[in-house]
């Protein structure tokens, strides 16, 4: 392997979001060097973005591996927090009370438990349940639900996590394991010379053994680069943040959860398009709105802020992982549920990375091959 | 600490706060009519429970919030006194009752 | 106002002190539909506050300059403008549609053209013990003469820098009330850079004015000059102060209230949650939006006046306020009968002549601005310290918005108006950077707090509903 021993970085990560960080904190784990390069200040950043779940229902739907999947990293969730507390220091707050989907009219009640059905019908899905309850037993967990509420479907197996804390705990890991973090490095251009890859930005080069692309939407400009394949659909989010309030909410609903920290966060919005402008106000109308109706002891409640992002989002939804043929050592990884899935991004992928090949019985289904397979269809 | 000029003493306004009834004066914010009345501190701060109090009197700070008439964390520097007007102090985060 | 319709102004001025006022009566006297929104219960701002009702009536106390405000208001009052007083306005997007909330409603406006004259706030000023209870700025102490008639009684100190200390400390004064000290940190570098900026100023009226106002004070209150670091003490509020000057004094002053104030900075949540781009000013060391001369800012449309547009005190304020006026209501109604501007321009030339010069004096020190001990809090809501965020620095952050997602510094009620300028100051000066390289916290609306309930009875519609209403 030409250049071997001289080469500074095993691996190069694009992206220093959630997923970039905890790829290059698993692999920092394993042993490997490695240098993770990050956009400035203003970068679009859908790591900001999300909504914090680690969410597991109704995930899958259409592609049963991936309910396997999301399950993997659900289970490995607790144990990678603690992981991560005990060398950092930061508890993340990680926490899988059992999560609810609200259901706010019999309509809605019937959509969803044709999509339950739908959804548990799929060969090879992952063997957990997710229940329909009406409104008398959603109370038992949930007090004070306004009239409006039908019922919820419910999952035990979801949670919440404090993102920003897992961020920051994620960036805090990795520095202390030795990876380089290159900010303001935007990725211009990627060869592979000589068994190595060269990574070029305005601020220089970086040459590592292996290069994941971690970098969200930008994939989809970066993938050509080694190879690879990464149809994306961005998508714009907004958030509504309240001010602090004492603890009185211990499950996280779909669109409604209360933070370690007593804030509650409102969503979610999912709009067409990357124009940052437009329709904010009536889209924070409708969720506050259906807050309220849902829980209506919020009505008084202040928002502080409200968060938008452009959420990361492959075509069909589903991840792709992926490594390159014609660039051996490059590996592509994007998807939409970065919390959800950063133990397994960090515990499961980032040593199929290390190893240099994919598992082609846990992820191969996530490849970009099935975006070509339907369009031969 | 403070004190009222002696000419400045417009109609009065009775206002309760934390069950105590306090002379204000008409036109007085909530946070003036506080002051005035050697109420030295209006709530805990949210994250490490420290004593808070008016800091700029012109909404921009946020650490005059006090409960008025029910409603938590109103800017009391933005308020103006009104005849028995129920003001609670010292809450820190917001609670919501069911 | 009828639920699910929006109604429509020519012109909707945002803010009710010398620029906003000026702006709506000469928009108003042009026959525009205009329409004067503020959240204080009378007009003023901050500068002329409760000029209509403050309690204060003895005109020596408050000063000559003060009670001009009346004359602004008055005029507004004539000029067919509307009003709307308690009234926040929480969000403006680039489409000029405005949210606004009164009386615990929240209601949307459609405007023509928006002229953002919500002035300046107070610079922050963090130095050890700043979040106790009996520190506040002068500003406030200020509000509480002017709106209430309230004096500091106890032990008084005042610290910090610029023109208002002296005119605080001189309605004070006049009012029969006493201050203890004044604790002056101007740099004495600050005399020569601003000398040899605009020596003429040395003799102007404002100068001299200025000059009599310091004389009239230091008559009756000790001051100590080129104070280099000040802490405040106590718990649960404040007791003493502590102070060290450039000689290496260090003095130790039990007080019950501690005045502080570096200057003013405008206030920019507003404008920057509209769009408007907003540029790093060296001189003044605080970020100002970019203008044209109708003072329109990068969003079409969207004018601000006023200091608003970088601190130039409120005789400037007004002149900006008309010109704002005269270009936002030609773009609307090109035949309108407007005032030429060149009147405008003259006195408003002049009025920013001496900014120089008071800019170079009232620079406060980069060690009040950044602040050099640790354990400082830098963000007041999320009791973030200034040592976390050099820690946090260290670890490759490059900016405030990053910084959020590290420390939750700025994601509090405030906004980030309390430490927005010290988080990207501090992040400049560990980095060895510009602070124009380093930019400012990203600001989305609300820019006020507003109820859950408020937002959720705003209309909607179809596409917004279809967006959030997912099975």
């Amino acid at each position: 392997m030409a250049g071997g021993a001289n080469l500074e970085h095993d691996v190069a990560v694009v992206g220093g979001g959630l997923v970039g960080a905890a790829v290059a904190y698993g692999l920092a784990r394993l042993g490997q060097r490695v240098v993770l390069l990050d956009e400035g200040d203003m970068a679009v950043r859908a790591s900001r973005g999300n909504f914090a779940l680690v969410w597991v229902q109704t995930k899958g739907l259409g592609l049963p591996e991936y309910a396997v999947w999301t399950v993997a990293s659900s289970e490995a969730w607790a144990g990678f927090a603690r992981e991560l507390a005990e060398e950092t220091g930061i508890d993340v707050h990680f926490q899988r009370p059992g999560g609810f989907h609200m259901l706010l009219s019999d309509a809605e009640m019937e959509a969803r438990a044709l999509v339950l059905k739908r959804f548990h019908n799929q060969a090879g899905v992952a063997d957990y349940k997710t229940e329909l309850m009406t409104r008398g037993d959603v109370e038992k967990h949930l007090p004070g639900l306004g009239p409006d509420v039908a019922g919820a479907s419910y999952c035990a197996l979801d949670g919440h996590v404090n993102s920003l804390k897992l961020f920051s705990a994620l960036h805090t890991a990795i520095d202390a394991r030795g990876v380089i973090y290159r900010p303001s490095h935007p990725v211009t251009g990627i060869e592979r010379r000589d068994g190595v890859f060269v990574i070029s930005s305005p601020l220089g080069e970086v040459r590592a053994g292996k290069v994941v692309l971690a970098a969200g939407n930008a994939n989809q400009h970066l993938a050509p680069m080694v190879g690879l394949h990464a149809p994306m659909k961005p998508e714009r989010g907004q958030i509504i943040v309240t001010e602090r309030v004492e603890p009185f909410l211990h499950h996280p609903l779909s669109t409604v959860r209360q933070t370690d920290e007593g804030t509650v966060m409102i969503g979610d919005s999912r709009e067409d398009g990357t124009d940052p402008a437009g329709m904010t106000l009536p889209i924070n109308g409708v969720m506050a709105s259906r807050a309220v109706r849902i829980f209506p002891r919020l009505a008084s409640l202040n928002v502080v802020r409200t968060w938008r992002a452009i959420r990361v989002m492959p075509q069909d939804g589903f991840p792709i992982y992926d490594q390159s043929t014609t660039h051996p050592g490059a590996f592509l990884v994007t998807c939409h549920s970065g919390v959800t899935l950063a133990a397994g991004h960090a515990l499961n992928l980032a040593p199929m990375i290390a190893a240099g090949q994919l598992d082609e019985t846990r992820v191969g289904a996530f490849s970009a091959r099935r975006f070509h397979a339907e369009a031969a269809q | 600490m403070l004190k009222r000029l002696s000419e400045a003493l417009p109609a009065a306004v009775t206002i309760r706060v934390d069950g105590q009834s306090v002379k204000a004066a008409a036109g007085d914010t909530v946070a003036a009519a506080l002051l005035a009345a050697g109420i030295g501190v209006f709530r805990k701060a949210p994250v490490g429970g420290g004593a808070r109090a008016p800091y700029c009197m012109m909404g921009v700070c946020f650490d005059c919030l006090v409960t008025i008439d029910g409603v938590g964390n109103r800017q009391a520097c933005l308020v103006s006194v009104r005849e028995g007007m129920e003001i609670t102090t010292g809450h820190g985060k917001r609670s919501v009752s069911a | 106002m009828r639920d699910g319709t929006m109604e429509t102004w020519d012109v909707v001025v945002v803010g009710a002190g010398p620029a906003g006022l000026a702006a709506a009566t000469l928009a108003g006297q042009a026959g525009a539909s205009t329409l004067l929104v503020d959240e204080n219960p009378a007009p003023g701002g901050q500068i002329y506050r409760a000029v209509t009702e403050t309690p204060v009536k003895d005109k020596r106390i408050l000063g000559a300059d003060y009670w001009s405000g009346g004359r602004l208001v008055e005029t507004f009052v004539a000029s067919g403008a509307e009003a709307m007083h308690g009234t926040t306005v929480w969000s403006l997007d680039p489409d000029r549609v405005l949210g606004i909330s009164r009386g615990g409603k929240a209601h949307l406006l459609q405007a023509g053209r928006v002229i953002v004259a919500t002035g300046a706030q107070e610079r922050p000023f963090p130095i050890p013990g700043w979040t106790l209870p009996g520190v506040m700025t002068v500003g406030a102490a200020q509000t509480l003469l002017k709106a209430s008639g309230i004096l500091p009684a106890g032990r008084t100190v005042i610290a910090g820098l610029g023109p208002l200390l002296w005119l605080y400390a001189a309605q004070v004064l006049r009012a029969g009330g006493t201050i203890d000290a004044i604790l002056d940190t101007t740099p004495r570098a600050n005399w020569i850079a601003a000398a040899s900026h605009a020596p003429g100023f040395l003799l102007s009226p404002l100068w001299r004015k200025g000059l009599a106002l310091m004389k009239e004070v230091r008559a009756r209150v000790p001051q100590f000059t080129n104070v280099v670091s000040i802490a405040a003490e106590g718990e649960g509020a404040v007791r003493a102060v502590t102070f060290k000057i450039a000689s290496g004094l260090e003095r130790r002053m039990e007080v019950d209230t501690l005045l502080l104030h570096q200057g003013v900075v405008p206030n920019v949540n507003l404008a920057m949650a509209a769009g408007a781009k907003h540029v790093w000013d060296d001189r003044q060391c605080c970020f100002v939006p970019v203008l044209d001369d109708g003072f329109e800012s990068s969003v079409p449309g969207i004018h601000i006046a006023g200091d608003g547009a970088g601190i130039a005190g409120a005789w400037a304020a007004e002149e900006r306020g008309r010109l704002a006026a005269i270009a936002a209501v030609r773009a609307l109604r090109p035949e309108a009968s407007l005032p030429d501007d060149q009147a405008f321009r003259q006195l408003l030339s002049r009025h920013e002549r001496g900014r120089a010069f008071i800019d170079a004096l009232y620079l406060p020190p980069a060690s009040f601005r950044v602040p050099e001990v640790d354990g400082t809090v830098v963000c007041r809501c999320e009791e973030v310290t200034a040592g976390e965020i050099r820690k946090v620095v260290a670890l490759g952050c490059e900016g405030p918005n990053q910084m959020k997602a590290f420390l939750r510094c700025g994601m509090g009620p405030c906004q980030g108006r309390m430490c927005g300028l010290t988080v990207s100051e501090l992040i400049a000066t560990e980095r060895g950077v510009p602070t124009a390289d380093v930019g400012y916290y990203r600001l989305r609306p609300p820019v006020k707090p507003i109820a859950l309930a408020e937002l959720a009875q705003l209309p909607a519609g179809d596409e917004a509903t279809k967006a959030v209403v997912r099975l």
